[in-house]
């Protein structure tokens, strides 16, 4: 275990349910939200709060592999939001709006 | 010397939690996004505290920097600053149930997590092998040019496609009259 969680204060268990928290705050905005910019930050959120967990189970479990993995993580999740937005600047030159409530071309 | 790392997570934890909230229930995305950015200092922090500093400065320069950069660069571009009113139109239905579905799967996640053995130890790289190693930048990087290296290799074959891709998808088609005129009248 790592030395720089003390058992006393920060146990393991202390850290992932933050980890938790902070998804949680992520999905709960993808839940809600409408406008898209706001929905991807929540997506954001959400991979953030994975990838310290990761990093929380690597320094758990001294194995280097965990920070590995989040490095990774991070390059696939830079990729995923020029992506994403540029998604976003094609939707808004089509509809002129960044609400999901308009995107209603599939509508029967 | 093992107690500042502690309080210093507890400090960013609590940042980055408080500023997560803001960005998801701010309803102009301008003020979310910049409270976004605290979010993410506040993880780098947190990486920092828990010994994965190479990680920490990464976090810095990729989501602080680059990916936020980006954000900020489309809510100008597309001028999406004004106070959104997603908030008022949303059925107040939807807005309990996306709460309580959020809730419920934290309440699940902490009791998972305290009724589970956590199974510290185990792996090779403990903090001695860290620090006779060259510390966690040198070990990261010695890993990732020898074990990690094809990876590593796939990611530039990925950032170029998602470079090409992200432009023929921005780029205002100039053959299509149909996109150029509603362009100009909304």
């Amino acid at each position: 275990m790592s030395q720089l969680i003390t058992p006393a204060l920060m146990s393991p268990a202390v850290v992932l349910s933050l980890c938790a928290a902070i998804f949680c705050t992520g999905l709960a905005g993808l839940l809600v939200r409408r406008n898209i910019l706001v929905l991807i930050m929540s997506i954001e959120l959400m991979l953030n709060s994975a990838n310290l967990t990761i990093v929380t189970f690597a320094q758990l479990r001294n194995d280097l592999a965990g920070e590995m993995t989040v490095f990774f993580v991070m390059v696939v999740a830079a990729v995923e939001s020029a992506v994403g937005l540029s998604l976003v600047i094609a939707l808004f030159r089509n509809l002129r709006t960044v609400d999901t409530d308009q995107l209603t071309e599939l509508k029967g | 010397m093992m107690e500042i790392p502690s309080y210093a997570f507890l400090g960013f934890s609590i940042l980055a939690l408080a500023f997560s909230l803001v960005t998801v229930l701010n309803r102009n995305p301008a003020s979310a996004a910049f409270s976004l950015v605290l979010v993410f200092f506040a993880f780098a922090g947190m990486y920092a505290a828990l010994g994965a500093h190479l990680i920490s400065a990464l976090q810095v320069v990729v989501y602080a920097g680059a990916i936020m950069v980006l954000f900020v660069f489309v809510i100008m571009l597309l001028n999406a600053d004004a106070p959104s009113l997603d908030f008022d139109r949303s059925h107040f239905g939807v807005r309990i149930a996306g709460g309580l579905l959020a809730a419920a799967l934290f309440v699940a996640l902490v009791w998972t997590f305290n009724h589970t053995s956590l199974m510290p130890g185990g792996g090779q790289h403990s903090p001695q092998w860290i620090q006779s190693a060259g510390g966690n930048t040198r070990a990261l990087s010695r890993l990732l040019f020898s074990d990690y290296v094809f990876p590593f290799e796939l990611t530039s074959a990925l950032i170029l496609a998602g470079i090409v891709g992200a432009v023929a998808m921005a780029k205002r088609k100039s053959g299509n009259p149909d996109s150029a005129s509603t362009l100009e009248h909304p």
